[in-house]
Parts: structure tokens; C-alpha cells; sequence
């Protein structure tokens, strides 16, 4: 092993490292793909064509369950491969990676769904339920885009306030009990809020009502000032909460666990609680299922990827999700109000959309789904905060 | 071997050593080919791809990348007290994280290598190697329901008057300990092994009480295998965002990366040269300490 | 060493804390899977056995499980290569920026494994086109698995003394032989004891496989973390923890019983003897 003068390896680092700074320069270029891409059409399906076998979902927790989607396999030949996610911006990373053919999207995900180019139009005509869907859930801005429609409703709902009936009293009729400082102090450490960025319209909803002179109409389009409030509604709230959940069964856990006692949260997880014998309790059929102030919500859409593989299935799946035994037992099993008119007919509990408004408007005004946040502010005005600033905000709200 | 000049065939490999014979720069380009162009090509040309995002910005709408040089994510990071104390927070919990797993290792060690019978060395480094195979979110969930308001850890403690730590700052701390201290025992165990016996029966014979040898004589021979150590409590501890998930409500560094990742990767990746500008500070100043011969 | 009777009695408590400690929550983790409610409530209600039958008949689970083995080995066969190349260059031989390969492969694993994952990710899916799947998981492991057997390697190489193979190359074996009769059966045990940890580390790995995986498939940890939070499927989870813990018996036994054997065989011992140490050389 004689010594050797390094100079040749020199030369060969130098070579490795002038590769790196070319593939630098590759990215700077723009070299491979990005999000948008070219090629395939901007167009709807025209006509749906045998299965392929199988089917890619990203949806919320408790829309694709083996009680629908079994027989769905059953029928159309079409495996359901499901990937649960717990936030909207989590169902945009997954779709991005381009492996799924479809997603049940909220407002907040819609939009920029359609602008990074992920989702196609949706051709209802290829799907035969959609005629009988909710008329006031059909070109919806969350939806519809430059008037083409991006995809079919799955349901809608209102975000719950939840509380253990043994450890919160008295029954809170109002938002207060996790918005309001004085009032929330009561329940500090046990207090569970959403971890997104949509809490922070949850806070414009409060402020809605309990401080006027803000001037908030639309949770989802403040300026300046509206935002900032909220922000720091939601800082001073930080010190009360216990848990931020972002994964339904995670805060399932918290609740049967004692460690939280109070706070938003979906159906889903109200549902799931009581049966398992959890004393837990949520604002009554009586009162719409709403605090006095209302609520956020959502009205979710089934959307088609672009690139999608399987597209065949994946308008089979729009179809059947709407069909109205199926929309029925959906909104049933989760407590949302379904999409299909049809499906009241259906339901076990005679009284289910009543109870849930399903088939009452002016009921919705007092939801505010979920959106999109954009500095367009929709009245001519342009000086709205949009997304990423209400992502920032959420950051330091938690610290 | 050939006696006379034969003109026998040789076989393939040892025309391939023929090769190399005596060509000492091609048998290291041979034997680095491989390792060195998938680490610098493959995993440092990734790393570069991803963090020159850091000098982009996105569109807010749909998410694109606009591939302009832009300093806006470091000036939000600076602008911003939120992000410095979350880097404060995640820094912080990993020293103490490091200092906490030293301690509780070294007399393990100790006890392994200078004091253990053959078998129970044997036994011991076996203890402490079946642990790594239990799952990790396995055990950080088993932690999660033993903190838990109504969990194993106040069931012990509220009896007697005291309470459990509950989620939060402590408890990440506590499970990082937790996780890591394996990952501290075996390079310090292995260190210790390295000092000779002699050495430290010439320390006694001198006159030196138990403590100054192990003042003078172990510990400074065994602080590089602890700094070896130190590398991974550092530097999984910084890195992690699920234990911060699900025993806390706090966000550590990973965890600002990871929900920024969907929205705005280039912030995203500003904000993950955070902790990659830390630790390779870090390891330098450990292979200047002599940890990579004890790693 | 001479220690009072105190300090020895001290040590030995200490020892005992430090392995409470750590298997204190392992314990936990078997208890819960004999746990007859499915809330894991404290103290559990009933003992049973029903998880572990469920655990063997999930399909998911199973699949999971070999998926993680499939990939393990293959990661690790590729540190192996990998890791032994490096370790041959850099102990046997001089060049410019030796000491820098030592930090280049401790980097993937020291790194945030979030910035590893996404980097990774980035690549293959934009720049190079290619879809998310096992394979790209298992680059991504064998990328940080390679430090394991490289150290491991090194550390041995070190210990055997150069002089053998010069006298192989005096007797007239040219390097491959050299390298097939006898610096490799000396690493032989060192690189054992790598590719377990490596295919230790690669069995149980989460994050970097979060963002490397595709949509069909899963890996054990995957599987665990979808499982981890569903009340029904979470004391079947606790199952497959033991079940694995107890399988792993077998490679740790077998890492540290090559480990011992090579203890005397090697030149050079310097005056550590006894058990081989860089068989426990770490991640």
C-alpha cells in the first residue's frame, strides 16, 4: 500500500461536485415536471368505459366505509384502495403525488385543486343520480369554477361543539365555552380545537356575532383587521387548549381518555364516542345542531384527478356514492345531511332530514363551509388575506 | 501458483485483479464508484434540489413554484418571534434530551464493561439491543396512555398525592429520553471496552482514589464514545415530529416543516435548513472531538 | 478496577433503574395486548388472547409485515455492498477526502429524516418521473442504512492488521483471492451484525418512508401508524408489537453470538479483548 499523491481523487471530487452544481442549475431551469402539467385533457370524460379493477380514494374519515364500499366492489369489479387523511392540506400533498384517482374534497381544497391543475371536470351526464342531487348544492362556488363543474357532492355538515356532559356544565349553547377567555378558563387543558388554519374562521364566526364593529361577513374573507383579531382570539386561546387534533380517532382517544372535555369537533367522532358508552354531548337537534353563533362547515365534493388511472371506476364511485340507498346510509352512518334528494326516502330514521336540515336552505346560512381564502374579497376589494398567510398565522398561533 | 512462466489460462478474476494490480487510483475510483455517486449524486443532489427551494416562493392559489431568487422565506423566519422559538424549543429539548441520556447511560456502560461477568455482559447488551426492535410508534403510543390523565402513571402517583407530567414540554422530553438511551449505552459501552484495564490498574497503583481515576483517566479517554453517542439523541431528537404529535401540543421543527410541505415547499424548505446548517455544525465539532472513530 | 462495596452496590442499582426504565413501557405494551377491553383503559379489565389470533388473521397486517421484511433485506443488502466498498477504500488506502466519506455517510442518517424523506421523494417524482413505490422506498433506506455496515467495516478493518494480507500477497494470491480468503472472512462478522442493524433500522423506519411509499402498498410502520389511532384496530396493533419484539430475538441473538465467536480469531486486539464491541456498533 504505497502513498499515493492525491491529486487524481481530486480531480474526481471536483468532477462530483460539479455535477451537483449542474443538477442545481437543472432545477433552476425548471428541469422535470412540476405540478402542472401538460398532455393530458382539460377535458370531461365523454362516456364511462368498463371498469379497471380498481379505484385510488383520499377522503375525510368515515365516507369510504366497507359498508358501502364492499358491495360498490361487488357490483362494478372496482377495488377500493382508501387513504384517510385528516386535513384538506393533506389531501392536496397526496394528490399531488398524482397515485389517486380521486378525492372528496372540501371548499378550502377545491379551488386550489382546480388552479394547480390536479382535478378535471366532471361530465354529470355520466352520472345518472347527480340529475336528483340538492338543487341549492349544484353550481356552488366550491364546485363550479368559470362555470364548468368540478365534481359531486358528497353531503354536508356543520362542525360540532362537543362536551363530556359529566365534566362541562351547564350545557353550553354558545361557542363561548372554547372561544371566550373568562368563560374557557373554566376548562383549560381540556379544551380541543381543530389544527388547521380553518380554526381561525371558526374565531371570525365568534367575532361575527360578539364584536360587530369588526364588520365580518364572510369568515373566510377578512382584511387586515378582521384577521388579526381572530388571530389573536386564537392566541389567547392557545394557553386553554389542550390538544390540537388533526386525526378524528386521535381525538376520539383524548375524549375517552378524560384528557379533553370540550371542543370542535365532526359527527364522526360524536358518533363513535357514544358508543362507546362516553357520556359525551353536542349541541341538540333543537337548536339545529349549532351554537347561537353558528358554525363553520363544509360541503364536501367527490373531485376526479386529472392524471387519474382508473377514471372508469372513479365515475362509477361519483355515481354510487350518490345513489340514494347508498347517500342515505352515508350520511346516516357519519350524521351529515345528504347530498341526495332521494336518499330522505331512504334513510332508517324516518325524521333524518329533518333533523338534519337537509332539505332547508335557509338553514345553510348559518354554516359557513369551508373556503378557500384568496385576497380577492369578493365585494371589489382586493386586500383579503389569503392562504398562506392564514398557514402563517396558524403557526404562531400554536407556537 | 505458477512455478514455471505458464501460459495457462487465468481465470476472470484474476485478470480482473491484474487490472488493478498496482494501479492503486483505480482500485479507490473502483471502490468508491458505487457508494460515493449514490451518496453525492443521488442523496446530496436531492438535498440540494430540495433546500435551493428555500430561495423560491409559490403561488398562493395553486401551488406553484415560482423559480425566482427571492429572499421573502428568511425574512419571514426572521420577521417572525414564532420561528425562532420553535428552533430555541426543538435545539433546547434535544441538549437536554442528550445530557439526560449520557447520564443515565454511563453507568449502565460502566457496569457492562468493566464490571459485568462474561454472561452478563452477554445478557445486558442483549437487553439493550431487543428494545430497538419494538416498534417506535408502538412504544411513543405506549407513552401516550401511560401519561394520559387517567393512565398508568397517575394511577401510581395520584394515590400518594403527586401527579404525572401530563402531555407537554416534559413529556417530550421524558419519551425522547426514552427513545434515544439505547442509541447512548452501546457506543459508550463499546468505549469504555477500548480502555485497557491496565491502564486504569496504573492509576490505582499511583495512588489515585476510584474517583480521580475516573476524572482523569476514564472519562476523558471515554468522551469521544459519548459524543459518538450524542450524534444520534441530537440529531433524532431534532429532527422528529411525531413523538412532539402525540404526547404535546408543541411544534417542533419537523413539525413546521411537515405542515408547510403541502402548501409551501420552498418555506418549507427554508425552514428545513434549520436544522440541517445545526447538524453539520454539530458533527463537525463531534469529528473534532474524535466521536467518528467511536460511532 | 477496585470499587468499594457501596460504589458496586450503587452501580448495580443504577443498572436495574436504567433497565426498568427502559422496559417498563414494554411491559405496558404486553399488557395492553392481552387487554380484553378495547380502550385502553388503566388498569385493564380481563386478559385474553383474542388480539394475537386477530393480529395472525388481519390480511393487512400480514402483508404489512412482509413487505417490511422484503424491503429490509434488500435495503440492507445494498448498505452491505455499499457500506464494504467505502470501508475498503478508506482503511486500506490514502486519497484527498478520505476523512470526508466518513461524514458523507453519516449525513443521511443524522439529517432530519423529514428533509431525507421529501428530498428523496422530490426526485424520483419530479425530476426523475418516477412513481412512488417499494422500490423507491427501499433507495431511501439503504441510503441511511449504509453508515451502520460502513462503521462496523471500518472498525474491523482497523483491528485486522494489513500484514496478513501482505503476506497473502507475498505467498502469490492476487487480490481477489487475497480479498476472498482473507480480509473478508475477518470482516465476515462485523458485516453480519451491520446488515442486522441495517435491516433493523430499515424494519421500523416511518418517516422517510411516509414520503417514499406509493398508495397500494405498506410497510409495517405504516400499517402501525394507520392502525394506531382506530379504538377498533389499536389492540390488535399492541399484538403485532409483541409478536414482533418476540421474533427479533433470534437476530439479536444470532448478531451477538457471531459477535463473541470472532473475538479471539482476529490480530491485533489491542487490549480491550473480550466481547467483540463493534458488533454493537450503533446506527
Amino acid at each position: 500500500m504505497r502513498r499515493r499523491d492525491g491529486n487524481p481523487a481530486r480531480t474526481a471530487w471536483l468532477v462530483v461536485a460539479g455535477l451537483v452544481v449542474f443538477m442545481l442549475a437543472l432545477a433552476g431551469c425548471g428541469g422535470g415536471s412540476d405540478s402542472t402539467s401538460s398532455g393530458s385533457s382539460d377535458e370531461a370524460l365523454q362516456k364511462v368505459g368498463k371498469g379497471e379493477g380498481e379505484v385510488s380514494l383520499i377522503s375525510w374519515a368515515g365516507y369510504v366505509e366497507p359498508e358501502w364500499s364492499k358491495p360498490f366492489e361487488q357490483k362494478t369489479g372496482c377495488k377500493v384502495n382508501n387513504k384517510e387523511a385528516g386535513t384538506s392540506d393533506e389531501m392536496v400533498e397526496l394528490m399531488k403525488t398524482g397515485q389517486y384517482d380521486g378525492v372528496s374534497a372540501s371548499g378550502n381544497a377545491t379551488a386550489r385543486l382546480v388552479a394547480a391543475g390536479l382535478v378535471a371536470p366532471v361530465n354529470t351526464d355520466l352520472v345518472p343520480n347527480y340529475q336528483t342531487v340538492f338543487a341549492d348544492l349544484k353550481d356552488q362556488p366550491y364546485n363550479t369554477f368559470e362555470g364548468v363543474n368540478y365534481g359531486i357532492p358528497h353531503g354536508r355538515g356543520a362542525n360540532l361543539l362537543m362536551w363530556n356532559g359529566n365534566d362541562v356544565s351547564p350545557a353550553p349553547d354558545s361557542w363561548n365555552v372554547t372561544m371566550d377567555p373568562k368563560v374557557a378558563a373554566k376548562y383549560k387543558g381540556k379544551i380541543s380545537q381543530y389544527d388547521d388554519p380553518m380554526s381561525i374562521a371558526e374565531a371570525a364566526v365568534y367575532l361575527k356575532t360578539h364584536e360587530p364593529d369588526l364588520g365580518i361577513e364572510n369568515p373566510y374573507e377578512l382584511n387586515e383587521d378582521q384577521f388579526n383579531a381572530a388571530v389573536d382570539l386564537l392566541k389567547e386561546q392557545q394557553a386553554l387548549v389542550g390538544e390540537y387534533w388533526s386525526e378524528a380517532a386521535k381525538q376520539i382517544s383524548a375524549f375517552a381518555g378524560g384528557d379533553i372535555t370540550v371542543g370542535t369537533t365532526w359527527q364522526y367522532q360524536y358518533f363513535a364516542l357514544k358508543e362507546e358508552g362516553v357520556p359525551v354531548k353536542a349541541s341538540p337537534a333543537s337548536q339545529g345542531f349549532l351554537p347561537k353563533e353558528g358554525a363553520t362547515g363544509w360541503s364536501d365534493t367527490w373531485m376526479i384527478a386529472k392524471e387519474a388511472k382508473h377514471p372508469n371506476c372513479m365515475y362509477e364511485w361519483m355515481n354510487w356514492i350518490i345513489e340514494p340507498k347508498v347517500n342515505a346510509e352515508v350520511a346516516e352512518w357519519f350524521g351529515e345531511a345528504p347530498a341526495q334528494e332521494l336518499a330522505c326516502k331512504e334513510t332508517a330514521n324516518k325524521n333524518f332530514c329533518a333533523e338534519y336540515h337537509a332539505e332547508e336552505p335557509a338553514f345553510w346560512k348559518r354554516v359557513y363551509y369551508w373556503e378557500t381564502p384568496l385576497a380577492d374579497c369578493g365585494n371589489g376589494e382586493e386586500n383579503c388575506m389569503d392562504y398562506n398567510d392564514w398557514v402563517k398565522a396558524w403557526t404562531s398561533i400554536k407556537g | 501458483m505458477a512455478s514455471e512462466a505458464t501460459v495457462e489460462r487465468r481465470s476472470a478474476s484474476h485478470r480482473l485483479s491484474d487490472l488493478f494490480h498496482g494501479r492503486e487510483r483505480l482500485q479507490i475510483g473502483a471502490l468508491l464508484a458505487g457508494p460515493v455517486g449514490w451518496l453525492v449524486i443521488g442523496y446530496l443532489g436531492s438535498l440540494a434540489l430540495l433546500l435551493v427551494a428555500a430561495f423560491w416562493s409559490v403561488d398562493p392559489l395553486s401551488g406553484a413554484t415560482i423559480k425566482e431568487f427571492t429572499l421573502e422565506n428568511f425574512e419571514a423566519l426572521v420577521d417572525e418571534p414564532v420561528y425562532r422559538d420553535i428552533a430555541w424549543r426543538t435545539i433546547r429539548t434535544a441538549l437536554l434530551v442528550t445530557i439526560t441520556d449520557a447520564v443515565i447511560a454511563f453507568p449502565i456502560a460502566f457496569y457492562m464493561a468493566k464490571l459485568a461477568s462474561r454472561r452478563g455482559k452477554a445478557l445486558l447488551v442483549i437487553g439493550i439491543l431487543l428494545p430497538l426492535w419494538s416498534s417506535y410508534l408502538v412504544k411513543v403510543y405506549a407513552w401516550r396512555t401511560l401519561l394520559s390523565a387517567n393512565g398508568a402513571i397517575n394511577w401510581v402517583l395520584e394515590p400518594i398525592g403527586l401527579h404525572g407530567p401530563g402531555y407537554g414540554t416534559t413529556a417530550v422530553w421524558l419519551v425522547f429520553s426514552y427513545l434515544w438511551l439505547p442509541y447512548m449505552i452501546l457506543p459508550i459501552y463499546a468505549g469504555l471496552e477500548r480502555i485497557p484495564n491496565s491502564l486504569i490498574s496504573a492509576s490505582e497503583d499511583l495512588g489515585a482514589s476510584p474517583f480521580t481515576t475516573f476524572r482523569r483517566v476514564i472519562l476523558p479517554l471515554s468522551f469521544p464514545a459519548v459524543v459518538a453517542g450524542s450524534i444520534f439523541t441530537f440529531s433524532l431528537t431534532l429532527g422528529d415530529y411525531i413523538t412532539p404529535r402525540l404526547v404535546s401540543n408543541e411544534q417542533f421543527i419537523g413539525n413546521v416543516i411537515f405542515s408547510n410541505i403541502a402548501n409551501n415547499q420552498p418555506f418549507a424548505a427554508a425552514l428545513a435548513l434549520i436544522p440541517v446548517v445545526v447538524m453539520i455544525a454539530y458533527l463537525l465539532v463531534a469529528r473534532k472531538l474524535g466521536a467518528f472513530e467511536h460511532v | 478496577m477496585r470499587l468499594s462495596r457501596r460504589s458496586r452496590w450503587l452501580l448495580r442499582i443504577a443498572v436495574a433503574v436504567g433497565l426498568a426504565f427502559i422496559y417498563i413501557p414494554l411491559i405496558v405494551i404486553g399488557i395492553y395486548a392481552f387487554n380484553s377491553s378495547k380502550i385502553l383503559e388503566w388498569p385493564p379489565p380481563g386478559f385474553t388472547t383474542h388480539w394475537f389470533s386477530q393480529a395472525f388473521k388481519d390480511e393487512a397486517a400480514r402483508e404489512a409485515f412482509f413487505t417490511s421484511l422484503k424491503a429490509g433485506v434488500i435495503a440492507a443488502a445494498i448498505a452491505l455492498v455499499l457500506g464494504s466498498l467505502a470501508a475498503l477504500a478508506v482503511a486500506r488506502h490514502r486519497f484527498f477526502g478520505r476523512e470526508t466519506i466518513s461524514f458523507l455517510v453519516i449525513l443521511p442518517i443524522a439529517l432530519p429524516g423529514i428533509v431525507t424523506g421529501v428530498a428523496i421523494s422530490n426526485t424520483f417524482t419530479q425530476v426523475l418521473d418516477v412513481p412512488l413505490s417499494l422500490f423507491t422506498v427501499i433507495v431511501g433506506h439503504a441510503t441511511f442504512c449504509i453508515v451502520v455496515v460502513y462503521n462496523n467495516a471500518v472498525a474491523r478493518l482497523r483491528r485486522l492488521s494489513g500484514s496478513f494480507e501482505e503476506a497473502s500477497a507475498d505467498l502469490g494470491a492476487h487480490s481477489w483471492q487475497t480479498f476472498r480468503f482473507v480480509t473478508f472472512p475477518g470482516m465476515k462478522s462485523a458485516l453480519i451484525a451491520g446488515g442486522l442493524l441495517a435491516f433493523a433500522l430499515s424494519f421500523d423506519e416511518i418517516i422517510v418512508t411516509n414520503f417514499t411509499i406509493g398508495a397500494g402498498e405498506q410497510t409495517l410502520p405504516i400499517w402501525i401508524y394507520s392502525n394506531l389511532f382506530r379504538p377498533h384496530e389499536l389492540p390488535i396493533v399492541n399484538a403485532v408489537a409483541v409478536i414482533v419484539i418476540l421474533i427479533s430475538i433470534i437476530p439479536v441473538y444470532l448478531a451477538h453470538r457471531l459477535g463473541a465467536e470472532e473475538g479471539g480469531a482476529t490480530a491485533g486486539r489491542g487490549a480491550g479483548g473480550g466481547v467483540e464491541t463493534e458488533a454493537t456498533a450503533v446506527p
